[in-house]
């Protein structure tokens, strides 16, 4: 778009639950908005962040809270050219999570493996 | 250096806006460029002028406005942000048909380009929230 030429390092770190704050929610918008400058992207999800991805999400009126499941969201993200998806070894560990309760293939990064990461990147937007 | 910055939580609630606001100010005395400070979550309640916080505190709003018009700084409230909690421009008052706007001076709405934006144009995009 605009800013033609220029690629940066972009990492979104997801921290929270989806529903209990709308953190997860509003990280998601700016992902999908950002795909368009075409910059080089990935996400993380650590600590209570790993549950956004949490299969079988039941969030309507008569199944739950009441708010939209914004977790089939992820699934397209593809779409947007947006495929770098690490979660935390020990977060899902804590939280007795398998990579096949997931609603995408993401990949597992210990402590270390986060650490380098994060310190490629140009740009580390934390929600 | 050429910063921008991000705003994540409103004023008075959390600390995150006053540090920024330090951050900022301290950063453009220091001769750094700011190349765009960005409201998102709560943090688009910075931009309401319809807060009137008691006398003898500091008033949050009004201290980024000035600071907008020392310094040309560019504020910048998300608009899908803003609307979910009620932050209007004149514009955006027209065309959802609301009867009133609160924009704080110095402050403009637009979109989340302009986060993403200026990560791309700065040397360090830093983060004030929760």
């Amino acid at each position: 778009m605009e800013e033609e030429g220029v690629v940066k390092k972009f990492l979104y770190v997801n921290r929270k639950a989806p529903y209990g704050s709308i953190y997860a929610l509003e990280s998601l918008e700016v992902v999908l908005i950002g795909a368009a400058f075409e910059q080089d992207v990935s996400m993380v999800f650590i600590d209570d962040g790993v549950y956004q991805l949490k299969k079988d999400q039941q969030t309507s009126v008569s199944s739950g809270i009441g708010m939209k499941d914004f977790s089939k969201t992820y699934r397209a993200l593809e779409g947007y050219d947006v495929e770098k998806l690490y979660v935390d070894k020990k977060s899902m560990e804590e939280r007795g999570l398998s990579v096949d309760e997931l609603v995408v293939p993401v990949t597992i990064l210990d402590d270390a493996q986060m650490g380098e990461l994060m310190e490629q990147q140009d740009v580390v937007l934390s929600f | 250096m050429k910063f921008a910055i991000l705003v994540n939580e409103g004023p008075y609630q959390h600390q995150a806006s006053d540090s920024a606001y330090q951050f900022t100010k301290a950063a453009l005395k220091k001769g750094h460029e700011i190349f765009r400070v960005f409201f998102y979550h709560d943090g688009v309640n910075n931009g309401t002028r319809l807060t009137v916080p008691p006398q003898d505190d500091r008033h949050v709003v009004n201290r980024w406005s000035e600071l907008s018009k020392e310094n040309n700084l560019d504020l910048v409230v998300c608009i899908a942000a803003a609307q979910r909690r009620g932050l209007l421009d004149e514009n955006e008052a027209k065309r959802h048909g609301k009867n009133a706007n609160n924009i704080a001076e110095g402050f403009r709405i637009s979109g989340l380009g302009q986060l993403i934006e200026a990560g791309v144009q700065s040397d360090r995009l830093v983060v004030f929230g929760d």
